[in-house]
């Protein structure tokens, strides 16, 4: 993908981090040498897309080069090359939807019909009343709880196409269903019951 | 099946306190400054021992791994880098350690670190992982304030820093030299080796990237013995393992058990068997989807070990079993797998940039059955092209699930190609 297509055509003519996010990046620098601030590059990246509605503007981008001493298109290569940073805006809902085979297997065709047939969107696109934009996304990391929709930070597990409607109802009407599995199963364990650790489990509920 | 006594991560799925008072209840911080004690190379010697095997895909002897790291302390500071990138489709066990057992990573931190002449580790975690994420920063923070890290960490005597870093939703920074680049601020790019890291890492310092899975449970070997965990599992493949069951399974899970089990028993123990009982199986991807994929014949009696399942042609890798049954599209599964790669490319060397590309857009007619037969044979010729011909290994892991495909699925294509050539015929 070229990259005007990435980066918004609408930008604000300034950024300035908030006083909270100054203190955040006192912080973020200690981590590293003196000498090698460029490694504060993906944390300050993502504060000024906390910080900015979930996408990082240009000015960010300038800012954060001015801040690290490094040149702008490094910091534009960095925040083009990760996925994760929005360089145009998104929806108050983002929903990145994993597709990839272990959620394929366990039904995230479902889960994006759900979400097609409601906002009428694909991927990269944003729905109508501009609340939700979906980003098929690659595996996210949670394979034994497929299939999941990540919403802005959070993990929603073991959906299918009726529980991904009650997810953005509940999301709709500002009432999000609990993060993790909607089936409420606990982490990783089998939905039937845990297959391991059982005696363990039952000396520390003796205690 | 392994005794509840001999696993590792007595807190994987969260029941209990994943916090500092938990973690101790549970063992661990316990006498970590003792471990320290007994030296740098009597730790490296007991891990050797133990006959750990990096849990990140490789399977390299930890213990060996970290012995290259420089006897002395030059100029250059030494570093230990921990890799929690997890992205490898099919596994999910290092966050569970993270969110549910984050103090058993940062003691292993410690031990791992001190073995080394570290004085600081960073974390690299999956920008996708926030929750996970701050999780562990809590985890972090809680330790320094016990004075479990930072100066005399532990009361051993040795100053330990753990620093978390965050990446931002590339699979490549999984490969260790790309988490490096990605760590000094630039794009996730694999260097060549050598230099290895062990010599010229972070920095341009002396360093060792290892699994989340493989730091964690270091101070449970040094507490009960190397010889301890030698005795769990099969001779060079040792100790217990995190295993992560997905697919078309009754109960997908993630669980510990010893190396070496039956992948049967496994799946049905564990996992409440195949979807519609164990003849309704086609095949497994055993190790995360690089690994290539095993017909029912052969997961009768595989076992879950390195050389078992290498001697099989595929791979133990990250232990991340895809299952799938007879309702599944095989072509299309791997199709997606072949599209996961080309997606994850850094475009960095030639063969992978366009051979990913070039593969999956061949994998997409497949599915179709858009072909002519001679094309299976160009597809497997493009493979052995891109496979072996690039920096890092993600260009072999997009070529060997193809492989896989076609060595043991080669009729279903044919079949398809042939469907549509008879179907078009008939609209002539």
């Amino acid at each position: 993908m070229s990259i005007d297509k990435l980066i918004a055509e609408d930008q604000p003519a300034s950024f300035a981090f908030t006083e909270e996010n100054e203190a955040e990046i006192v912080k973020i620098l200690a981590k590293y040498p003196e000498d090698k601030k460029a490694s504060a590059v993906m944390p300050l990246l993502d504060l000024a897309q906390r910080q900015h509605q979930n996408w990082i503007p240009m000015k960010a981008i300038e800012e954060i080069a001015n801040r690290l001493d490094m040149a702008e298109i490094r910091v534009l290569e960095v925040a083009s090359f990760y996925t994760m940073y929005n360089l145009k805006p998104v929806g108050e809902f983002f929903l990145q939807a994993c597709t990839t085979t272990p959620c394929m297997l366990r039904g995230s065709d479902d889960m994006m019909r759900c979400i097609k047939d409601r906002y009428n969107i694909a991927s990269g696109e944003t729905s109508g009343c501009g609340r939700f934009t979906l980003l098929e996304v690659e595996c996210l990391g949670a394979c034994v709880n497929a299939p999941i929709l990540q919403v802005n930070d959070d993990f929603y597990e073991d959906l299918d196409y009726e529980t991904t409607g009650k997810l953005l109802d509940s999301l709709e009407a500002g009432t999000p269903l609990p993060v993790g599995s909607v089936k409420g199963r606990q982490g990783s364990e089998s939905e039937q019951g845990a297959t391991s650790l059982t005696a363990l489990k039952a000396e520390a509920e003796k205690v | 099946m392994l005794n509840d006594k001999d696993r590792i991560f007595t807190n994987i799925y969260g029941w209990h306190d994943s916090g500092l008072k938990g973690a101790k209840a549970r063992g661990d911080w316990d006498g970590t400054a003792a471990i320290l004690k007994q030296g740098h190379e009597a730790i490296i010697e007991e891990v050797k021992a133990s006959g750990l095997r990096g849990r990140g895909g490789a399977g390299f002897p930890t213990g060996l791994k970290w012995s290259f790291m420089p006897k002395e302390v030059g100029a250059r500071p030494h570093y230990l880098v921990v890799n929690a990138d997890e992205s490898e489709p099919g596994t999910c066990k290092d966050r569970d350690i993270i969110r549910h057992e984050p103090h058993k990573l940062l003691e292993g931190c410690v031990v791992a670190g001190f073995a080394m002449r570290a004085h600081a580790a960073y974390i690299y975690i999956r920008g996708e992982f926030v929750n996970e994420a701050r999780r562990l920063q809590a985890a972090i923070d809680e330790a320094y304030d016990a004075g479990l890290l930072g100066k005399n960490a532990a009361g051993s005597g040795w100053d330990f820093d753990i620093y978390l870093h965050r990446g931002a939703g590339a699979y490549i920074c999984g490969e260790e030299t790309a988490l490096l680049e990605s760590l000094e601020g630039r794009k996730g790019q694999p260097r060549l080796k050598p230099p290895f890291p062990a010599g010229v890492g972070l920095y341009g310092c002396p360093t060792t990237i290892n699994n989340v899975e493989s730091i964690a449970v270091t101070p449970t070997i040094m507490r009960r013995g190397g010889a301890w965990f030698a005795g769990l599992g099969k001779e060079n493949n040792t100790g217990t393992k995190l295993f992560c069951i997905s697919g078309h399974v009754n109960n997908p899970c993630n669980v510990e058990e010893e190396m070496g089990i039956p992948l049967k028993e496994l799946i049905e123990k564990h996992a409440g068997g195949v979807r519609g009982g164990w003849d309704n199986l086609l095949a497994i991807i055993p190790g995360g989807s690089s690994t290539p994929m095993m017909p029912r014949d052969v997961c009768d009696t595989m076992t879950m070990d390195f050389d078992a399942l290498r001697a099989a042609g595929t791979g133990l890798g990250t232990a991340g079993i895809i299952v799938m049954d007879k309702s599944t599209d095989i072509v299309r599964a791997i199709s997606r797998i072949s599209y996961f790669y080309k997606h994850e490319s850094c475009g960095q060397c030639t063969p992978c940039r366009e051979g990913t590309g070039w593969m999956y857009r061949m994998m997409d007619r497949l599915v179709r059955g858009e072909a002519e037969e001679y094309e299976i044979d160009t597809l497997e010729q493009v493979t052995r092209q891109v496979e072996g011909h690039t920096i890092c290994a993600l260009g072999d892991a997009a070529a060997w699930p193809i492989q896989g495909l076609i060595k043991h699925f080669r009729p279903e294509i044919e079949r398809r190609i042939a469907a549509r050539k008879s179907i078009m015929d008939a609209a002539e």
